[in-house]
């Protein structure tokens, strides 16, 4: 180290001193600064290339259902449609599942059982997409086409979301790999804010007579609701943005139909078949704008998520005035 | 070897009761809840030993003792929320009007034996709702409103929330949510409160509205209250305990345990020597 | 006992059964597609798998030797640019900004872990394929490297801060200046955290598809240059599955199984390691 003792020669020692300390601050703060321009970059790549169909169409890009690379026009809706579709059915199946597992490791299961499983959801949620959509194809398709699809359509077939025909894939069958994708997220975070909730909020339930579940499910879960609000909206925001499981199964058709067992599309599925075959600019920032308005939904939907995760778990921390 | 009155509870008072004329007042009342020959132990530590008391009826009782005495632990007893603890374990004796809580329902015996919490603890809901809801999963059938009310007035709280039924809970300032959580345990219409230092969060103003409050809910309801404040035991309680390292070293009526105790370990705790 | 409260034991112990079955069968899952993966791909992972390249469409036999490099490489070179900028990034959060500016830059980093991957890719493309004029390893590495940075960064940040302050005080107390003091006394400290955390990052891109199907797009050869298109085990598993070919969903399965395999044992050795002592930051 340059510089003798703190005395003689000190002024130099400590100018040496600081400038070592603020050429380590400036850079690090350089490839800080890197990710807000990535960001920043991203979210302006976004918008600019996708120009040319916000001009052309405005918002009746998000309500026609015409998707014709031939005759160049394009309407987002079949996606939209797909894509919430698939979602609400995903969130349907995973969020009673989710909250109920939720439940039991917070409140039922021993801490060192709850660990574990904890840790095998958490793998869970490491699984990468590509390989849910194979069990996707080679499993839930044929089963949804020989066991699930007769066992709704054949009692329940005159209702518009049970018709048939089903070729095995489709909206249902996204919807439920997206629900076994989404499931670890909505247990994890579900967990960690059952967690929090204070003991003596089900202390007090239970010194009323109540039962274990009645303490669970009408004390402890509703003073956890936001969180578990929050989770559902980060297990959305997952959903939105799937792009492979759910484009091996549901069937790739720009349409939008009632029924569940139709082949549809989504915004995200789209993308990932057609944008290597995009012919023309149009088309390519048509796909492109269908992805700054992926970009948009989960960038609210998770901002929405961390806001009621971290309420509920402060309001854990200091409730009685 | 002790017996209350009453023949059908039999209680083994520890012979720390002395005087005769202790005695006398212990021996005339019925006690609604007796302890005998408890210990209880947090997985292999023993918190308490060989505990023998009694809670009388329609009275204060209060247990006392420096910190870590256990006397919060023995009042958990009493309505089985020891058992939230994976590792506790009871044995002995604890009597309800004569029969043994350990043989009943616990969901049962808790709605007869009602808490209130050191820190208030109402519900994120209404407080017309933190009121109703004992009663609406005891299935009460009656009007709801009019229990509320009922419950509210006898915590004092009635004047300053009847016009804001509906509103949260937690808009309510501490002394004032510690008195909702008192009118949700008594809206079960409890035969015994237990009271775990329920006034150590509040400030000097609520704790006196709720000293005022137990002594007319003993009209009402029997309570055994813990506190670590000696006067507060003195100024509200009939009989009290005094505890210390799990054991009950004496158990007289309030007023003779703090002029003229028995032991000289409670003496030198109300003196203050150590807390 | 009255009936009404025997009623509601009997939902009470019900309804918390159920509860323990939601739990089972959640886990059950994971346990089931490893069951499955070991079941129809276990058979077909041989030396030909590892080392031959794609056999022409419609032949049976041939390997993935060209995907599970490409995917080698790209994984590399992703590291090499979004690690770097996430440890130091991270490093600046925990030692040297002022508050507002961390702020900026953890809130900018959260962001881009919520963007979803597909829309990563667009923006890789943009950036790199484009002015490239054709697919390649780096557009891959690109959009990977990217999704690694908020992990890495948030994660270095995390264990930074956490060295406990006598180990800083004691360094800085003996004369070295701060940045000497985080290179050699704090950094080392957080070694661990921050290396298991770097490994976290990489298998979850390491499983990614969406962001390199127009970035490296794929190659039925392997490719010799990172400028070219490339194969990755994860765009090939996507192409042979949804192939017509029996063959080649068998070979899907065999990679998905090796994909899968990799992907759980880092996660499980850097969760392991890192939960002694360190909660692992979720993703």
């Amino acid at each position: 180290m340059k510089g003798a003792g703190p005395s003689a020669g000190s002024r130099t020692f400590f100018s040496k001193l600081r400038e070592g300390d603020e050429i380590a601050r400036l850079v690090t703060m350089i490839f800080a600064a890197t990710v807000v321009v990535i960001v920043a970059a991203l979210v302006w790549e976004l918008w600019t290339n996708s120009a040319l169909p916000r001009q052309k169409f405005g918002f009746h890009f998000f309500v026609t259902e015409v998707w014709d690379p031939i005759a160049d026009q394009y309407g987002a809706l079949p996606f939209v449609y797909g894509t919430l579709v698939t979602s609400i059915v995903a969130l349907l199946i995973a969020v009673p599942l989710g909250i109920g597992a939720a439940i039991f490791l917070a409140e039922l299961a021993p801490p060192r059982v709850s660990d574990t499983l904890q840790f095998f959801i958490d793998l869970l949620a490491a699984v990468p997409s590509v390989i849910y959509g194979l069990l996707g194809v080679f499993i839930i398709v044929p089963v949804m086409r020989t066991v699930i699809f007769p066992a709704l359509n054949t009692p329940f077939g005159f209702l518009p979301i049970f018709k048939g025909p089903s070729y095995g894939v489709g909206f249902f069958t996204a919807g439920i790999v997206l629900a076994i994708m989404v499931i670890p997220y909505i247990i994890s975070v579900s967990r960690e804010v059952l967690l929090s909730v204070p003991r003596d909020q089900r202390e007090a339930a239970l010194a009323l007579g109540s039962t274990r579940w009645e303490s669970t499910w009408k004390v402890v879960v509703p003073f956890a609701r936001t969180g578990i609000m929050g989770s559902i909206f980060l297990a959305l925001a997952r959903a939105l943005g799937e792009t492979m499981a759910v484009t091996m199964v549901i069937g790739n058709t720009p349409k939008v139909a009632a029924s569940l067992f139709a082949p549809g599309y989504s915004i995200a599925a789209v993308i990932a078949n057609e944008f290597t075959e995009a012919t023309g600019d149009l088309y390519l920032q048509s796909l492109i704008e269908l992805g700054l308005v992926l970009f948009l939904l989960t960038f609210i939907l998770n901002g929405l998520a961390r806001i009621l995760i971290i309420v509920t778990t402060q309001k854990g921390s200091g409730v009685a005035g | 070897m002790r017996a209350s009155a009453k023949p059908e509870f039999s209680v083994n008072i520890t012979t720390n009761i002395t005087t005769p004329a202790a005695r006398e007042t212990a021996a005339a009342l019925p006690m609604r809840m007796t302890i005998s020959q408890v210990n209880f132990y947090y997985g292999t530590k023993q918190i308490l030993f060989d505990i023998n008391m009694g809670i009388a009826d329609k009275r204060v009782t209060a247990l006392i003792g420096p910190s870590g005495c256990g006397k919060s632990t023995l009042l958990r007893t009493l309505n089985r929320m020891h058992e939230t603890v994976n590792t506790s374990r009871l044995e002995g004796d604890i009597l309800l009007d004569g029969q043994d809580i350990l043989a009943q329902d616990v969901t049962a015996l808790r709605r007869r034996v009602g808490m209130v919490f050191q820190r208030p603890n109402p519900f994120p809901k209404s407080i017309f709702d933190n009121i109703a809801y004992g009663p609406k999963i005891n299935g009460f059938k009656g009007s709801l409103a009019d229990l509320v009310e009922k419950s509210l007035r006898h915590a004092a709280l009635w004047e300053e929330v009847k016009d804001h039924l509906h509103k949260s809970a937690y808009e309510l300032s501490g002394g004032q949510q510690q008195r909702l959580c008192i009118a949700r345990a008594l809206a079960v219409e409890p035969e015994v409160l237990l009271m775990d230092e329920p006034c150590s969060a509040l400030d000097p103003i609520s704790t006196a509205k709720i000293e005022e409050l137990m002594v007319e809910l003993k009209n009402l309801t029997t309570i055994a209250i813990v506190t670590h404040n000696m006067q507060q035991a003195a100024r509200v309680s009939d009989f009290t305990a005094f505890l210390l390292t799990g054991q009950i070293i004496e158990f007289s009526p309030t007023p003779q345990l703090f002029t003229t105790p028995s032991d000289p370990r409670t003496e030198a705790y109300i003196t203050g020597r150590f807390g | 006992m009255n009936a009404k409260l025997r009623w509601r034991k009997f939902v009470s112990n019900f309804m918390l059964a159920m509860t323990g079955v939601c739990a089972f069968v959640s886990v059950l899952v994971l346990f089931f597609i490893l069951g499955y993966l070991v079941f129809n791909g276990g058979a077909s992972i041989n030396w030909d798998f590892f080392t031959k390249l794609p056999k022409p469409v419609g032949e049976t036999g041939g390997g993935m030797s060209n995907a599970i490099i490409g995917s080698g490489k790209i994984l590399l070179l992703a590291s090499i640019f979004g690690v770097p900028i996430g440890f130091l990034g991270g490093v600046y959060l925990a030692e040297f900004s002022g508050k507002g500016m961390a702020s900026v830059v953890r809130y900018a980093a959260d962001l881009l872990n919520g963007v979803p991957s597909i829309v990563i890719g667009i923006f890789a493309y943009g950036v790199v394929v484009l002015p490239l004029k054709h697919f390649s390893a780096y557009a891959g590495a690109f959009a990977l490297g990217m999704m690694m940075i908020p992990i890495t960064l948030r994660s270095t940040e995390e264990f930074l801060k956490n060295v406990p302050r006598m180990l800083r005080e004691g360094a800085m107390a003996l004369g070295a200046s701060k940045w000497k003091t985080i290179a050699t006394v704090i950094v080392p400290a957080a070694y661990r955290g921050i290396v298991t955390a770097i490994l976290l990052a990489l298998a979850r891109v390491a499983g990614e598809t969406a962001p390199l199907l127009f970035t490296a797009f794929g190659n039925r050869f392997a490719s010799t240059s990172f400028s070219q298109p490339t194969a990755t085990l994860p765009v090939m598993i996507y192409t042979y599955a949804v192939s017509p070919y029996e063959d080649w969903h068998r070979q899907a399965w065999a990679a998905g199984l090796v994909l899968l395999g990799l992907i759980l044992i880092i996660n499980i050795l850097a969760r392991t390691i890192l939960s002694r002592g360190i909660a692992v930051p979720r993703s």
